[in-house]
């Protein structure tokens, strides 16, 4: 069955089964390989993308369960004019990735998080972000990039 | 996960009709059916999506207290309900993860039952009421063992009415990796009494703690409890938690509860 949903902005179609997930509709139906699967059982986050505005874990979505509906993925992050975004911009300067590949649904669960909540504390963004896991960073520069980009101004982390 | 066929029915009567068919199931948030379904742990022919059946979703205020709708999910429990019944609205905002949040749903998890699962505690404790397609349950007769409900094949978890208690509080104990309950426990107190349901701890499923409830209806304090322990017999045991660890638990988290709430 063919499925069209908007992604980053646009109406996009690929073909699907029942059994197709988000997370592959986006791979390998429209070449968005950006989203990453990590652990494809619904624990790393690495596949986080936003359905109408909601963070998901893409590998645990059917795609034709959100047919018609909105989706967010990473590539749909930067600024029009392909400069980082504010978020993606805090990442790099506050060296909140090592290997890269839990960063972009870092990026997706934190703009959540921030959408929702602009002004987190630190304790706040420890606890939005306990579905992503990160094997390198050891999540302090996570945590602070999320500050960063949340407008706080750099401080002490309470676990450093 | 083997292929199968996704419908998705506008209507309640239409999802009834599509569950009708040999091998359908139901398929709410799927944060844990999908996952179960990769491990081919099940293998529907066909999956009837409820999350968009309008008359299901949301959270409201009546004369029976809050009714939440069947696909309403967690993240919508915990923001909605929070003015009216706060301890089910934090309840919903600790279960899994901002992700499973936006997905997961009340019915999909009060229809699953996991012993270990958030909501069948602040259902049992509220003496809730499990409205389905077809007819009407009450909490106290709705779970009847590990992962086993009243539910009959097909039938679809509508709206649960929660009576709304004069103070409540959940506490759970987390078991680190899942995030599920290691132990948790919702203490209710309404004017003809209260309830102690527990979650997490018990080879059956979820239960009620009949004496702290009558020690909590005479004196609702913490230290109304002293004293009184629970027996570990029929308590789960595994490689997190001994039963007697878990009986040693739900007296902890009860005063907490109750001292919270």
């Amino acid at each position: 069955m063919k499925v069209t949903m908007t992604v980053n902005g646009k109406a996009m179609s690929a073909e699907t089964e029942g059994r197709t997930l988000l997370s592959s509709f986006l791979r390998e139906g429209l070449g968005l390989t950006g989203t990453h699967v990590g652990c494809d059982t619904t624990q790393c986050g690495a596949c986080t993308v936003h359905v109408d505005g909601q963070p998901v874990k893409s590998c645990t979505v059917l795609a034709q369960d959100v047919a018609g509906k909105t989706v967010t993925t990473i590539e749909g992050m930067a600024n029009p004019d392909g400069s980082l975004s504010v978020i993606q911009q805090a990442f790099q300067d506050n060296h909140g990735l090592q290997c890269g590949f839990c960063t972009p649904g870092m990026v997706m669960a934190s703009a959540a998080l921030l959408a929702e909540n602009p002004h987190p504390t630190e304790d706040e963004v420890r606890h939005h972000l306990k579905g992503n896991i990160c094997r390198c960073t050891g999540y302090h520069n996570i945590v602070k990039a999320v500050m960063s980009a949340s407008g706080a101004t750099s401080q002490k982390l309470a676990a450093e | 996960m083997h292929d199968f066929e996704l419908v998705k029915p506008a209507s309640v009567a239409e999802a009834v009709a599509a569950l009708a068919a040999e091998g359908a199931q139901a398929l709410s948030g799927g944060q844990t059916l999908l996952p179960s379904m990769k491990q081919r742990l099940a293998a529907p022919d066909r999956l009837v999506s409820l999350l968009d059946i309008p008359e299901m979703r949301g959270v409201c205020h009546g004369d029976r207290g809050l009714a939440v709708g069947g696909a309403t999910p967690h993240a919508v429990v915990a923001r909605e309900a929070a003015a009216r019944y706060p301890a089910l609205a934090a309840l919903a905002g600790q279960i899994g993860d901002p992700a499973v949040r936006s997905r997961g749903t009340i019915g999909g998890s009060l229809a699953n039952n996991d012993p270990a699962a958030c909501y069948p505690a602040a259902a049992l404790a509220s003496g809730a009421t499990i409205v389905t397609d077809r007819r009407e349950i009450a909490a106290d007769d709705y779970f009847q063992g590990l992962f086993t409900t009243a539910l009959d094949e097909g039938e679809i978890i509508t709206t649960v009415h929660f009576p709304i208690p004069e103070r409540a509080c959940y506490m759970k104990f987390e078991q680190p990796a899942s995030r599920f309950a290691l132990v948790g426990v919702f203490v209710a107190k309404y004017a003809d009494g209260v309830r102690v349901a527990v979650t997490g701890a018990g080879e059956d499923g979820v239960f009620r703690w009949t004496d702290a409830e009558d020690a909590l209806t005479a004196d609702f304090r913490p230290e109304a409890l002293q004293g009184l322990v629970v027996d570990a017999d029929g308590l789960i045991g595994d490689l997190h938690g001994t039963p007697a660890y878990r009986a040693n638990l739900i007296a902890v988290l009860t005063k907490r509860a109750v001292a919270a709430a």
